[in-house]
């Protein structure tokens, strides 16, 4: 098992391989459907209300009761393919979701020399026990699809696509 | 005629709804199963993952999955019940409005056109039947859109015959893939017209997981396509190994002499489901 500091440096995102058990620790961005339709318009538009360079997205919807984060798994990033291409050219480094991605999303990824990783899906509870504290970035209208910023400890991930176009997933 | 009233609705939706925060327990002993088998190390972590997940949403009452769903109800509604003090389907809204807030769950429901969020989960999806009896039978099923998007209809023709229903079965799992959370479970809906396929599909997702199915016809087909699924080797998220289906679920129903309707709605490996029974009061 690995442990990784966010944002992740060039040396380590290269010394990543498929099936690499990851603990990720530090500011990882959130962001799903809604949210990305509004980044990839805002990168467009040169008007993005923050900066996603070297940036960690975390694709999740989460559960919220009394001020905390009390469910945070992964949604389907399948859902996200359309626009990552863009996102990583733009410079994100790392997505985070589950399932498999298009074959546009590993190119990109071994354009960019990114990654993404895959959190179990269903396994809410136990991820909200990994975000320590959160804050609102931007899109706030959204709700659960605003982008947040969680800062996390030893959050449990697995290398699904290394930046060589590598994959765990069963073809 | 006996009187069953709007709160006692609301009441009972509300703590029907906290069904959220914990597996049925079919789904955790299949689980527990299905890890007990399983020897691909990547799909052991995703399976020992889970099983921890659902001991400690149980344990500190928190949601399974942030994934809360859109709440589907199956109603039993019998015919000698007077419904008292509002709408039933408000009466319905107003428990997942209440019970969604309570326990923290996502508010994930919203128009579609213009993409903009109702804020409390309503409104829910609410099959409706009425039977004979004194009673209503409320059962909930928290249905996740992972699984939900997987979703397919076959309008077969009567030419493609039982192997085609076999094919169409194994095309949508295979076409779902990592997507749905496997290991999944499969509802099947043979027959009846497209909304009535989809639906039966649906209504088998409520059975205890593996339950046998009464028909024996079809406890067979559901054996076959769950020895044939596993063999897929999708796996556990994806992983591969051989836990791609935790169990196959068939219904049916009689079709017209032009058609053979299948219809396919997946489950996650999350299931989350509970019911209750209203009696009727004099």
């Amino acid at each position: 098992m690995k442990t990784l500091s966010l944002p992740i440096s060039k040396d380590d995102l290269k010394a990543l391989k498929a099936g690499d058990f990851v603990l990720l620790n530090g500011r990882l961005l959130t962001g799903r459907d809604a949210a990305h339709k509004r980044m990839t318009e805002g990168l467009k538009d040169d008007k993005l209300p923050f900066d996603i360079n070297g940036q960690t997205i975390f694709y999740v919807g989460p559960c919220f009761k009394d001020g905390k984060i009390t469910a945070c798994g992964p949604t389907t990033a399948m859902r996200m393919d359309a626009y990552s291409p863009a996102l990583y050219d733009a410079g994100i480094v790392a997505t985070i979701g589950k399932g498999d991605r298009a074959k546009e999303v590993y190119d990109s990824i071994v354009k960019n020399g990114g990654v993404y990783f895959v959190a179990i899906g269903g396994a809410g509870a136990t991820y909200g026990k990994a975000v320590k504290s959160f804050e609102t970035v931007a899109y706030d209208d959204l709700g659960t699809e605003a982008v947040y910023a969680f800062d996390v400890k030893d959050f449990p991930v697995i290398v699904a696509i290394d930046g060589d176009g590598n994959s765990i997933f069963q073809k | 005629m006996s009187k069953v009233y709007f709160d006692d609705v609301v009441n009972a939706v509300e703590n029907l709804v906290h069904a959220c925060s914990s597996l049925t327990p079919s789904c955790e002993s299949a689980l527990a199963c299905a890890l007990k088998a399983e020897t691909n190390a990547n799909a052991r972590f995703a399976l020992e993952t889970v099983v921890s997940n659902n001991e400690l949403a149980k344990r500190e009452n928190l949601p399974v999955c942030q994934d809360t769903g859109m709440a589907v109800f199956f109603v039993e509604y019998g015919q000698e019940v007077n419904f008292v003090g509002g709408d039933f389907e408000d009466a319905i809204n107003e428990g997942v409005r209440r019970g969604y807030k309570k326990y923290g769950y996502r508010a994930s429901v919203l128009n579609p056109i213009n993409r903009k969020n109702t804020g409390d989960n309503t409104p829910a999806i609410v099959h409706t039947r009425i039977v004979k009896g004194a009673d209503v039978k409320i059962s909930f099923m928290a249905k996740g859109f992972g699984s939900e998007n997987m979703s397919k209809l076959y309008m077969l023709t009567p030419s493609k015959g039982i192997d085609g229903v076999k094919n169409a079965v194994l095309d949508a799992v295979k076409q779902a893939g990592s997507n749905p959370c496997p290991p999944i479970v499969v509802g099947v809906g043979i027959g009846g017209t497209a909304e009535k396929a989809m639906q039966i599909a649906k209504e088998e997702l409520l059975r205890d997981v593996g339950e046998q199915n009464k028909d024996r016809v079809l406890a067979d087909l559901e054996k076959e396509l769950l020895e044939s699924i596993n063999a897929l080797e999708i796996g556990a998220q994806g992983f591969g190994g051989n836990n791609t289906a935790l169990a196959v679920h068939i219904g049916k129903y009689p079709t017209h002499i032009s058609a053979l309707p299948v219809a396919v709605n997946i489950q996650c490996h999350a299931v989350r489901c509970a019911s209750c029974r209203l009696e009727g009061k004099a």
